[in-house]
């Protein structure tokens, strides 16, 4: 976890300290703002990391002599299969294009998005299908 | 849903047993499968139709070029064909195929993950990338036809007096939609990274095909927002009345061009760093040695991406609105950490065995040609020799030897990782065919255009004066293009003369990472089991134990 | 065998670097001694001050790129040639060589800082604006450029089917007040060696100073739209007493009627496309 935090808050310093020159010397707000919100990206996660990594045990998978054995144990649930990610997909789809062809197209996009909201937190309580 | 539990040291882990899997067959396993392998296959197959058909339009642009006074497309179609040709190898070929498609089957696998932190997540990049796709190319099938400012878009010409039709607004729609699939796959990659590496692949064992995937998705959720932001507002000026890129109502059209460019120049990088990856992933398996300066590699990778959020204008130098020296300096500090890649590369290949298979000649390919590429844009990060060649062909030679040496890296990555996806090698005498031609193609095409940016011909022309030593030079760039065509169904024509005729095996090339220590193609959660990781080589060292990496005078690879 | 030629000990880098800095500065001195005679690497001299500073800074970068990349390529060809394979013993698994590492970033740190203040020097030169009488309106639009000078008649409007000339007199300091009317255009003539956007709202500004007489070629370079492909202009650079002749013909009766219609036209592509009134935008824009 901590060497995660390093280079997540090392590139959060960096942009910050870029974002500060480039703001001063050019004047420019908008590259200025973009850049400084890039260090605030760094440093939000990188803070997040780090203060965990405060906390926690070294996992398995930081430790450069671990076993194989140290692994062992409940990994995490992956789901098997799903057709809620294509509800979705094409929800979205639908949407985009009624963007330009009519609003029309928005009845069966939030229709669909609906649906894959719905239908996907149902699967995951349920277990989902393998 | 499976619950995946580790539960022995080599032992099967899973509940299920992955070889027992048993999802839906046929097109429903391709609807509804959120396996990383099965979406990274969606993803390789679509990206490479995307290829394609970029490839034809810019055939048809080349066959426009190769006449000054060419009659084979009017101005109006020529402007629709550089438009959706950039477009559709950027956004829908380049990107895609780098982030989604190899990435997404190699780096779990590479980590000794089952899969993807997010499996549903992923599958749901996948059909926002599809769905994105075809909003793009719907526009060739509206009554004013496709997009037709130039795949940057710059306002006023994308405004809705200057680009009123339906294709404008479904490429704007067709990039959100990818655009979210990108950041969707960013944060699928970074958490996939930081939460599922096997026990002992400290972040400094990861390859470093992984290593640059990881970089490229935290510059992906720097980068994108950004575009997706500059994107809505472009529509609400079109549809809104808002007046943000509009003089006419107090807005400011160059602000596109920064919100553009500040994501545009690092999806270089996005673009840039994954076939970086497969390429050095490559060349140490073909040289028969470590990658040379491992932890050098990582840090200019880091380097690059850092680097990256502070290079944006280069692109805008002769606007005559930006910071000339501070972009200057940034830009050419990039060439720092790009030269001890090359430099890298080559220690790699220093006193090793060198294998020249096809995989490993279309990454010296790559090479050379990125060096090509790289030469010649260290002159662009120079306000002078940029107010000199800038919108000349110079920049689009430049630009197409750098976006050629990432085709050549990726037919690389699918020579050397298509055997582990699909079981089967590919045949390598088509495929060292297909290297000459599109190696040599690549020279042909890109080697003419800059002696004519240099003599002074504009890019997104569909017309030039009739100048004979321009029409030789656009000739040959044509000829050129005829070849990397050629190549391109070459390896169409391999893929379907190869299928199912050589088994591969596990590790066919002798493989370092943990790719090849499952089977080709990997079981449903990948690994039956999972070597001792000691070093960013787990395979390797399994199978060669005598063979440890050195470093200078002491034993670095403890 | 011993493959690779990486010296086992640290004390051996320093002569090896002495080597390359040798082999580096032979063809760099031999280049600076000889002075007028490095290759022009295609690029041309052009015909203003600038465009010759800015050629010297090509030729700068081309000399120092065909050394890097003469060598680079050269250490590829080398390794590919040298180490292809020749049996399946395992080579030394070399993966570190610290020294060598650390001379391979410092070097390129070098060369682009020596790069970066080449730019500097040729920059300033490029961007500087001496005060000068002369000053040029270069105002585009969609397709075509208007030419009008600063306190005189002339004026020079083109179209997608007439090239206009700007006119110029030769060994002057002439400021070029550039607008754009519509969308973004590229200012670009290919003996100036420079090109400068003309960008809606604002008023780009830059110096031109021709040492040489004669007729050139411009074009936009920047997509602008359908007929991008032909929007071309002439620069003619002639003498200081032929540009006050030509300045004249413009004041006699018949010449000024020539221009108010001129100016006319030119009015009306700089309105068509505007869609709202001037004074509702921003501060910067000079419409």
């Amino acid at each position: 976890m901590k060497q995660e935090a390093k280079l997540l808050l090392g590139l959060g310093l960096f942009f910050a300290l870029l974002g500060i020159v480039y703001w001063v010397w050019s004047g420019e707000n908008g590259g200025g703002i973009m850049i400084v919100a890039g260090g605030t990206l760094g440093f939000l996660p990188g803070s997040y990391y780090w203060w965990w990594s405060k906390r926690m045990p070294t996992r398995p998978e930081d430790d450069p002599n671990a076993t194989r054995e140290s692994g062992a144990g409940h990994v995490d649930a992956f789901p098997g299969t799903s057709i809620f990610p294509f509800v979705l997909g094409m929800g979205a789809f639908f949407t985009v294009l009624s963007l330009v062809f009519g609003m029309w197209l928005l009845v069966p996009g939030i229709g669909l998005v609906l649906w894959a909201a719905f239908g996907g937190t149902a699967e995951s309580r349920r277990g989902g299908t393998h | 849903m499976t619950t995946l539990t580790h539960e022995h040291a080599a032992a099967s882990h899973g509940d299920h047993g992955h070889h027992e899997h048993h999802g839906p067959r046929g097109i429903l396993n391709w609807l509804t499968s959120t396996d990383h392998k099965v979406i990274g296959l969606s993803y390789t197959i679509t990206s490479v139709i995307m290829l394609v058909i970029g490839g034809a339009l810019a055939e048809v642009i080349r066959g426009q070029l190769a006449n000054p006074n060419g009659h084979l497309v009017s101005f109006s179609e020529y402007n629709q064909l550089f438009t959706m040709h950039g477009s559709i190898m950027i956004y829908l070929f380049a990107g895609p195929f780098a982030f989604g498609a190899l990435a997404n089957i190699i780096v779990p696998i590479q980590i000794g993950a089952p899969d993807m932190a997010f499996p549903r997540l992923n599958a749901l990049s996948y059909w926002l990338y599809l769905s994105g796709a075809i909003t793009m190319l719907l526009g060739f099938f509206t009554s004013e036809g496709a997009a037709n400012f130039g795949w940057v878009a710059y306002p006023p010409l994308s405004d809705a007096i200057q680009a009123p039709g339906y294709g404008t607004d479904l490429w704007i729609g067709g990039l959100i939609l990818t655009g979210f699939s990108a950041i969707f796959t960013g944060v699928n990659i970074c958490a996939t990274v930081f939460y599922l590496r096997a026990p002992g692949m400290t972040l400094f064992r990861m390859p470093i095909f992984t290593w640059n995937l990881l970089v490229v998705s935290i510059l992906i959720l720097l980068a994108f927002p950004v575009l997706t932001a500059g994107l809505v507002m472009l529509y609400a000026d079109r549809h809104f009345g808002t007046h943000i890129y509009s003089v006419a109502g107090g807005g400011v059209p160059v602000l596109w061009q920064h919100i553009f460019w500040f994501w545009g120049h690092p999806e270089v990088y996005i673009l840039a760093l994954p076939f970086f990856g497969m390429v050095t992933e490559i060349i140490p398996v073909f040289s028969k040695k470590p990658v040379f300066g491992y932890k050098g590699m990582v840090f200019a990778t880091i380097t690059i991406a850092a680097l990256s959020l502070g290079v944006w204008a280069h692109h805008m130098f002769t606007t005559g609105v930006v910071l000339l020296p501070f972009f200057s300096i940034m830009s050419l500090l990039i060439a720092v950490p790009t030269g001890i890649k090359l430099f890298n590369w080559i220690g790699t290949m220093w006193g090793g065995q060198i294998w020249f298979s096809t995989a490993m000649l279309m990454a010296i390919g790559f090479v050379v040609t990125f060096l090509i590429g790289g030469l010649t844009g260290i002159y662009l990060a120079s306000p002078p020799l940029d107010f000199f060649t800038h919108d000349t062909y110079f920049v689009v030679a430049h630009f197409h030897s750098v976006v050629m040496a990432l085709v050549l890296g990726g037919m690389a990555g699918l020579y050397y990782w298509g055997p582990k996806i699909t079981g089967y090698l590919l045949n390598e005498r088509i495929g060292k065919a297909q290297f000459w031609l599109l190696f040599l193609g690549t020279q042909l095409f890109t080697i003419p255009q800059y002696w004519l940016g240099l003599d002074g011909m504009p890019r997104r022309m569909a017309i030039y004066p009739n100048n004979p030593a321009w029409q030789t030079a656009n000739t040959w760039s044509s000829v050129g293009a005829i070849m990397i065509g050629i190549s391109t169904l070459l390896f169409v024509v391999n893929v379907v003369v190869s299928w199912k005729k050589h088994p591969a095996g596990d590790n066919p090339w002798d493989g370092h990472t943990l790719e090849w220590f499952t089977t080709s193609p990997p079981p449903h959660h990948n690994f039956y089991r999972l070597p001792q990781i000691r070093s960013e080589r787990p395979t390797w060292d399994h199978n060669h134990p005598e063979a440890k990496a050195l470093g200078h005078g002491k034993d670095h690879s403890a | 065998m011993d493959l690779t030629p990486l010296p086992p000990k640290g004390a051996s880098v320093k002569s090896r670097l002495a080597r390359l800095a040798g082999v580096l500065t032979i063809p760099a001195a031999g280049l600076v001694l000889s002075g007028c005679t490095v290759p022009s690497f295609y690029a041309k001299e052009g015909v203003t001050e600038t465009s010759k500073s800015t050629f010297h800074l090509w030729q700068g970068f081309s000399v120092a790129a065909a050394i890097i990349g003469g060598f680079t390529a050269g250490l590829i060809l080398w390794a590919v040639i040298r180490y292809r394979r020749k049996g399946d013993a395992i080579p030394k698994q070399t993966q570190y060589h610290v020294p060598l590492e650390i001379v391979y970033t410092i070097v390129p740190i070098l060369i682009v800082i020596g790069l970066f203040v080449a730019t500097i020097v040729v920059e300033n030169k490029v961007v500087a604006e001496p005060p000068t009488t002369t000053a040029i309106h270069a105002n585009a639009f969609q397709w075509g450029w208007g030419f009008t000078y600063e306190n005189e008649n002339a004026i020079s409007v083109g179209s997608t089917t007439e090239e206009p000339t700007m006119v110029m007199p030769v060994d002057t300091d002439v400021k070029i007040i550039l607008t754009s009317t519509d969308v973004v255009h590229g200012f670009y003539v290919k003996d100036f060696n420079f090109s400068r956007f003309a960008l809606p709202g604002v008023t780009n500004t830059f110096s031109l100073h021709a040492v040489k007489t004669g007729t050139f070629s411009g074009q936009c370079t920047q997509m602008c739209g359908l007929y991008h492909s032909i929007m071309y202009f002439k620069v003619k650079v002639v003498s200081q007493s032929d540009y006050a002749a030509w300045l004249a013909t413009f004041n006699t009766p018949y010449g000024k009627a020539k221009a108010d219609a001129a100016k006319k036209v030119l009015a009306e592509q700089m309105t068509a496309r505007v869609p709202v009134k001037p004074e509702a935008s921003g501060g910067t824009n000079k419409l």
